[in-house]
């Protein structure tokens, strides 16, 4: 018998709408299962209704969840509770509010526990040590706003193992954390997975995070598993259209290499169709591909995979491999450069957290800004915009001294130099149309109104590849990668001689990422320069020119981006990059041969 | 990232000694004072101004209409009245300041005198409705939360809604009609204390006007619960306690309320400052001897001490009650 048996698990909104649509899978004792999928795939929906459980507004319409033996789904709700308080443990994405803020650690930890309170604690003392946490009273006195949230993510792993499940869920429990905490969390988690014999299923929405803990690999799209099998099999000869297009649009720490985005947009959550989810935006798609939907059937390669043409797509999936684009020739030296910072220094009140900062940005050039959180990479970002008051520094703009505060900064060095924020849904006014939002720094800047600023607010909105036909709409009508477009063009309508974005992909899906990335390729290519602020190695490696890494304030290690990744000096780097996933793929091998 | 700008803002928030965060909790509640005396000297000039623009003329009122012109002038000399507005105005300020209320002018006796027993009735009501009100909320609020969307959820949000919509002396009469003169019969109609004694000895009489003072603050401050219960109850830390497979009573009792009562003590402790501000209407209501029912009569009788005293004690009870819920919000923020 195995641990986990799903069979045609359904999950439905009030209004009928299925999001989770027929989900079968199974698990040994040992095995963990990743579960990784875009926003709005239903790989949450999934983990939560493995506890039985729905969130307001949906419900578990149908199939089986057998846990140890029990089917949690047929059970009246005071056994489901019992079930789950024996059976399953559950790892919240963001433990800052999935703790309660009122209760310490230590009621935390032993509340869900069977048996007596006095033997619960010594086994919770032993959890604590093995997951890297003290386990003094002092410690489990404390409140969880008084920890870090690496230390808040392992309490809350600690809290799902302390019981001794059958199952524990992992629901993206890394998404937060730095990719140094984020390799130990998972390091662990497998281990304690395979030394207690329990099955786990691990739900993120990145594929090196779910290649590195799974055995299994599940895909979900549109609330369907469009392919699962073994971690080889899923991430190295991927069968589904999706799952290729998926690796495709992971960049990589080791090459730099053009992303391929997923034409199109993932559908709403609920949304129905009559053939195959992914017809709309597939490259293989044939006319009989809209008309039923097709069944999860075994490939050649060992996994299952929901589509009709999938021995041809395996077959022919070749001719999709990219070439390395060439290394990024060095530019003239001499030609002086776009923005100079000498010794800039920040702090936050008595707290300094800049230290000597100085870099050059050479006209038409990508400067990536790497570091992990509290480096000083937003904060630096916000002191070159003016932002931050708190700063001293030298600046200079084409030669020119430039103030380093926004009041002092005269509009045509506004003009000059914009921003594009992390988070598109907050940049945006919702109140606004995108047309408008586009408009306005045109009439700000150029004294540009009715047509003439409509006609512009058009090309720059057709640069970055937004329909005019959506022009008045709103935000909120906007999937977040067009959100971040439209960002973009208010940025690029200012005709801007720099442009500063400040980790615009990292709260965009990894498909939308790669499309986000390859629109500032072009912008690069027409001569634009930029400072590209991010965690993420893998996209400075595919859109950067030269890079500087902060740790701690300090620039630690600058340079050519071929040269510091591919070689680093700094024992800082060489870390980072050696904590940074990377999907395993046969891209090594393949990218010698002809397309 | 998120969690960078997040440390980033607590570095800036982070108060790094224990000194400092001491200080930063004096300065609110200095500036509070502060404000604080500044508002109620607004008030004492607006009070004095629509005491002096009443209609009617206190000597001839006082002395009858049988009054000469002499018999009036001397009265209002001796009354200070024949002053000009500010020196008046002054005067009784400096008087309220070393704590001289004045004299009643239809009683002549000092106003402080005539209202202390008239304060502590008063006090006394307000104390025993806020603790059946606040309380009662909590169970009321924390139910309706609970069967959220539900029958019972619906009809207590129909019910609160009239109440609270109906002027309170319209549910005064409809409690009287219904319990003291027309239908049972059971209540005395009106609740009157007689001088010298302490409210508590005369518990028939404090039945309706506490009912109707209870009724029309539960259904308010009941439904401020509700809503900061269903915030609670949606959130992660509640979801997880049920997938943790915990008792509902644990959730609700250990995870929800106190979460859920740190909004909910500012809006108590405004709920306070209406009660007082609110028992006008019942005191004269229910003739009960509060400071409520003794305003209605100073300003029918134009006796301008009374009603100046009244208005600043009043304004200055309501003031004190809405900062303390500030200050506790502020407190709760700050956690």
């Amino acid at each position: 018998m195995k641990a986990v048996e799903v069979t045609g698990l359904t999950v439905a909104l009030d209004d009928g709408s299925v999001i989770v649509d027929d989900v079968s899978f199974g698990l040994e004792s040992g095995q963990v299962m990743g579960l990784v999928g875009e926003s709005g795939s239903g790989k949450s929906t999934v983990a939560l209704a493995l506890l039985g459980f729905a969130k307001a507004g949906a419900n578990i319409t149908g199939g089986k969840v057998v846990v140890g033996g029990v089917d949690l789904l047929a059970l009246s709700p005071n056994e489901l509770r019992e079930a789950r308080k024996k059976l399953i443990g559950f790892v919240p994405q963001d433990p800052a509010t999935a703790l309660n803020p009122a209760l310490t650690i230590r009621a935390q930890l032993t509340e869900g526990m069977l048996g007596e309170k006095k033997e619960n604690l010594p086994r919770i003392r032993e959890v604590l040590e093995t997951v890297g946490l003290p386990s003094d009273n002092a410690f489990l006195r404390r409140h969880p706003q008084e920890l870090s949230g690496g230390q808040q993510q392992r309490v809350a792993i600690a809290m799902a193992l302390g019981k001794k499940p059958e199952l524990i869920v992992f629901d993206e429990p890394t998404t937060g954390l730095d990719v140094s905490t984020q390799a130990r969390v998972l390091e662990m988690v497998a281990g304690l997975c395979a030394d207690n014999g329990m099955a786990s299923v691990f739900v993120s929405h990145d594929l090196a995070v779910v290649g590195t803990v799974g055995d299994l690999v599940t895909v979900m799209y549109a609330g369907q598993v469009l392919e699962t099998g073994s971690r080889e099999e899923v991430l190295l000869s991927a069968a589904h259209p999706y799952s290729i297009a998926l690796l495709e649009s992971v960049p990589s720490t080791r090459q730099r290499l053009p992303l391929v985005s997923i034409p199109g947009r993932a559908p709403a959550a609920g949304a129905k169709f009559d053939g195959c989810v992914f017809a709309d935006r597939c490259a293989f798609v044939e006319d009989r591909c809209r008309d039923s939907a097709p069944p999860l059937v075994a490939t050649s390669t060992g996994s299952s995979a929901r589509c009709l043409r999938v021995e041809h797509v395996l077959q022919n999936q070749r001719c999709l491999v990219k070439e390395p684009l060439p290394r990024v020739e060095s530019r003239e030296e001499d030609s002086g450069s776009v923005l100079s910072v000498r010794n800039l220094n920040a702090s936050y009140g008595r707290t300094q957290v800049l230290f000597d900062v100085s870099f050059n940005v050479a006209p038409g050039e990508t400067l990536g800004v790497v570091g992990e959180s509290g480096s000083g990479k937003t904060t630096m970002s916000r002191c070159l915009i003016g932002l931050h008051e708190d700063q001293s520094g030298i600046f200079e703009m084409d030669g020119k001294p430039l103030p380093p505060r926004l009041r002092d900064r005269s509009k045509e060095v506004k003009q000059q130099l914009q921003y594009v924020f992390q988070n598109p849904y907050g940049s945006l006014n919702p109140r606004e149309t995108i047309a408008n939002a586009v408009v306005v720094p045109l009439k700000h800047f150029y004294g540009e109104r009715g047509k003439a600023a409509r006609d512009k607010a058009k090309e720059a909105l057709e640069r970055v590849e937004i329909p005019w036909r959506l022009a008045d709409r709103y935000p909120a009508e906007l999937s977040g990668g067009q959100r971040q477009r439209v960002a973009i063009a208010r940025a690029l309508v200012c005709n801007p001689s720099l442009l500063i974005c400040d980790e615009i992909t990292s709260a965009l899906d990894v498909s939308v990422q790669a499309s986000v990335v390859e629109l500032l390729r072009t912008l690069q290519n027409d001569g634009l320069s930029m400072i590209f602020i991010t965690h993420n190695l893998a996209v400075v490696r595919s859109i950067g020119d030269r890079v500087i890494v902060l740790s701690q304030g300090r620039v630690v290690e600058s340079g050519e981006v071929e040269a510091v990744l591919t070689a680093p000096q700094h024992p800082y780097t060489r870390g980072l990059l050696a904590d940074t996933l990377e999907v395993d793929r046969s891209d090594a091998e393949t990218s010698d041969l002809p397309g | 990232m998120a969690t960078e700008t997040m440390t980033e803002k607590a570095l800036e928030a982070a108060p790094p000694p224990s000194r400092s965060r001491r200080a930063a909790l004096a300065w609110p509640i200095a500036r509070r004072a502060l404000t604080g005396v500044v508002t109620l000297w607004c008030i004492s000039v607006i009070v004095f101004v629509a005491t002096q623009a009443m209609p009617g003329d206190v000597a001839h009122i006082i002395l009858g209409p049988g009054a000469s012109s002499e018999q009036v002038a001397q009265l209002n000399q001796n009354l200070g009245l024949d002053q000009p507005l500010l020196s008046q105005y002054l005067d009784w300020l400096g008087n309220v300041l070393t704590g001289n209320m004045g004299d009643s002018i239809v009683s002549g006796q000092p106003v402080s005198e005539l209202l202390s027993e008239r304060i502590f009735n008063s006090a006394t009501l307000t104390v025993i409705a806020m603790v059946f009100i606040i309380p009662l909320s909590l169970v009321i609020g924390l139910l309706a939360a609970v069967f959220r969307d539900k029958l019972l959820d619906r009809a207590y949000l129909g019910t609160s809604l009239i109440v609270t919509a109906t002027p309170d002396f319209v549910i005064g009469s409809l409690v009287i009609a219904l319990f003291g003169t027309v239908v049972f019969k059971v209540l005395p109609p009106v609740s009157l204390i007689p001088p010298g004694d302490a409210p508590w000895e005369h518990p028939r009489q404090l039945v309706m006007p506490l009912a109707v003072m209870v009724l029309v603050g539960v259904t308010y401050l009941s439904r401020l619960v509700r809503v900061s219960f269903i915030d609670v109850l949606e959130s992660e830390y509640v979801q997880l306690a049920i997938i943790k497979g915990l008792s509902m009573r644990r959730i609700l009792f250990l995870h929800a309320l106190p979460n859920a009562l740190a909004p909910s003590i500012p809006a108590a402790s405004i709920m306070a400052a209406y009660t007082i501000a609110g028992s006008v209407v019942i005191e004269y209501l229910f003739a009960y001897p509060g400071i409520g029912s003794a305003l209605v009569d100073a300003v029918a009788g134009h006796d301008l001490p009374m009603v100046q005293a009244i208005i600043m004690l009043m304004a200055a009870a309501f003031f004190c009650f809405n900062q303390l819920a500030d200050l506790l919000g502020t407190l709760n923020k700050s956690r």
